[in-house]
């Protein structure tokens, strides 16, 4: 394995420095060229299943129930419980003290083989000690949770102590250790400048994340086309530099067939086709699943669906 | 000097916008004496589609604005169209022909027929509602209640009263539409739509299509988020095949011979029957 930095902060900073900026205009203009592929037939056919294997289902309200995770399981394992041969999604996404619930819930429903990821590190904002922080992802570790989906300190990245950042990544990833797969929240929408975006990118994968995901989903703008094209730069950068291939999740305002398609499009030109699966590429989303069912449904049957053949969720 | 034409340039209405079609497709109208008119856009399904949805989030909002207000609404929409009348006359004449004095006489029957669905919001469930005489200590009530989103054909040759005649008791009522205009004579239905935009209708409630017939009438008889479908401005020929298309998700499927009925409001509600426990 190759090693880019020797741990200390001021190899960190000699690290990020020597990164070479982002051009914010090319970056949108390609993100922009990409978004006007046209993906038809089977094609579409294959990315609609693709995309659902990669939907992270999602739930992340102070309303949350056990009922509405119980449902949202089931709902996880059989997307379409008319239609088996719908896949099922790549993960179920909860907050850390719902996660047994979601663990058992899968396990009743058949989808044993479905991760539970918990957010952590007191998500969204991240504000807390490091004790914590470390507290709350060993209670979901405890749970059974084998995703963590940990924030970054923007306060701490924004003033530039890129060291702290960088620590608690490695104190979370320590916690994880070979039980759980480490996502770290970037949320682009708070780091105002594609350059911190590709920063951030490089100081969570240098940590040892297993993934790096855009954003919380409680800030927009979240998973823009151009912010989830500079992080596949990033770890498209980080494979060619040291041979690791690090997972993205775009997760946040990705609400449509349509938008699924041009993360897609996005993944297979800007990373590679490697990443063209659910163990590189997650979607975090809640609404898009009844999209992509219904768009599912209009391929099938040859006319348009409605919202009173999916799920109220 | 001479001053150069402004032409207008006559787009869609989606979702309180006018977009041109994503299709980028035009087609020719021409007038009642055979010359060039107009380039209004040629709606593809995808318009449709597009359409659909925004018909389907007004929905909720629409339906449960006070019957009062949306009467307001829709009065409001005849203030507009007054102050728009020449616009609506010199259209009708060039696309349909025959005097000033027959197109004025449409416009103001057009007009006029809004107020008089207006004053019907807030009197449509306590004339069509029921008190219903039952065996048991229950008060028993059915009151009508809107039938969701509702695909609608217009008349193809009264291009203006026709097309109001349709959506008025539609949107009336509660309900939203996507309404596929007059294929030969759409000018007064863009002009509406920009009547529609500023008249405090909410955005989405009437969507307004310009294209042909035979390519988007299936696609709205067999979408799966229409609830009903109105007919009367589709050739007989291609009935039987909306009937069908209609029938898989029961679409409520009428044509209409008057333009001013309450029967065309309630063609497009639903019945609702509540139990009551007396002396709760």
């Amino acid at each position: 394995m190759v090693t880019l930095i020797d741990g200390s902060e001021a190899s960190l900073r000699k690290y990020l420095a020597a990164l070479p900026g982002v051009d914010k205009v090319g970056a949108d203009q390609r993100a922009a060229m990409l978004s006007t592929r046209s993906i038809k037939t089977t094609s579409k056919s294959w990315a609609i299943d693709m995309a659902i294997r990669m939907v992270d289902l999602t739930t992340l309200e102070g309303a949350d129930t056990a009922g509405k995770v119980r449902a949202i399981c089931a709902k996880a394992v059989h997307p379409d419980p008319t239609d088996f041969s719908v896949p099922s999604v790549g993960a179920v996404c909860v907050y850390n003290d719902l996660v047994k619930i979601a663990r058992e819930s899968l396990n009743l429903n058949g989808g044993s083989h479905i991760p539970v990821a918990a957010v952590t590190t007191a998500f969204p904002s991240g504000r807390a000690s490091l004790k914590v922080k470390i507290q709350d992802t060993q209670d979901a570790l405890h749970d059974g949770a084998t995703e963590i989906d940990m924030v970054i300190d923007r306060g701490a990245f924004l003033s530039g102590k890129f060291g702290l950042v960088f620590d608690e990544i490695i104190a979370i990833k320590e916690v994880c250790g070979n039980r759980a797969q480490l996502k770290v929240i970037l949320e682009t929408g708070e780091l105002t400048t594609y350059d911190n975006v590709r920063k951030a990118s490089f100081i969570a994968m240098l940590a040892g994340a297993d993934f790096i995901k855009t954003s919380t989903g409680k800030v927009s703008p979240a998973a823009t086309p151009p912010v989830v094209l500079v992080m596949l730069e990033a770890v498209r950068d980080y494979y060619l530099q040291t041979g690791m291939r690090i997972g993205v999740k775009a997760a946040g305002g990705i609400r449509t067939t349509k938008d699924a398609i041009k993360q897609l499009v996005l993944v297979n030109e800007v990373a590679g086709p490697e990443w063209l699966n659910p163990h590189l590429f997650r979607i975090g989303a809640s609404a898009l699943l009844n999209d992509l069912l219904m768009q599912r449904m209009k391929a099938a049957s040859g006319f348009y669906s409605g919202s009173n053949y999916v799920t109220l969720d | 000097m001479s001053r150069i034409d402004i032409k207008k340039t006559y787009k869609l209405f989606i979702g309180g916008q006018f977009p041109r079609s994503e299709s980028g497709r035009s087609y020719e109208i021409k007038g009642a004496n055979g010359k060039f008119i107009a380039n209004p856009a040629l709606a593809s399904r995808k318009d449709l589609r597009d359409s659909v949805t925004s018909a389907k989030s007004a929905l909720s909002g629409w339906s449960s604005a006070t019957a009062f207000n949306r009467g307001q609404i829709l009065y409001r929409i005849a203030e507009i169209m007054e102050g728009r009348r020449d616009q609506f006359v010199t259209e009708i004449i060039a696309l349909e022909g025959g005097s000033a004095k027959v197109a004025n006489t449409q416009v103001e029957q057009a007009i006029d027929l809004w107020v008089w669905y207006a004053g019907w919001c807030d009197k449509i469930s306590t004339i069509a509602g029921a008190t219903n005489p039952i065996a048991g200590p229950y008060y028993n009530f059915t009151t009508p209640e809107e039938l969701g989103v509702v695909g609608i054909i217009a008349d193809q040759k009264d291009s203006l009263l026709g097309l109001v005649a349709a959506i008025a008791p539609v949107v009336a009522t509660g309900n939203t539409a996507v309404v596929i205009a007059s294929e030969k004579r759409p000018l007064p239905a863009i002009t509406l739509s920009e009547a529609l935009a500023t008249s405090d209708l909410p955005a989405g409630v009437l969507n307004i299509l310009t294209g042909k017939v035979s390519e988007l009438a299936p696609w709205l008889a067999s979408h799966m988020e229409i609830d009903g479908l109105d007919i009367s401005g589709v050739d007989p020929k291609i009935e039987s095949e909306l009937r069908i298309a209609g029938a898989e998700n029961l679409k409520r499927i009428h044509r209409f011979n008057k333009s001013q009925s309450p029967q065309r409001m309630l063609a497009f509600m639903e019945a609702k029957t509540v139990w009551h426990p007396i002396g709760v």
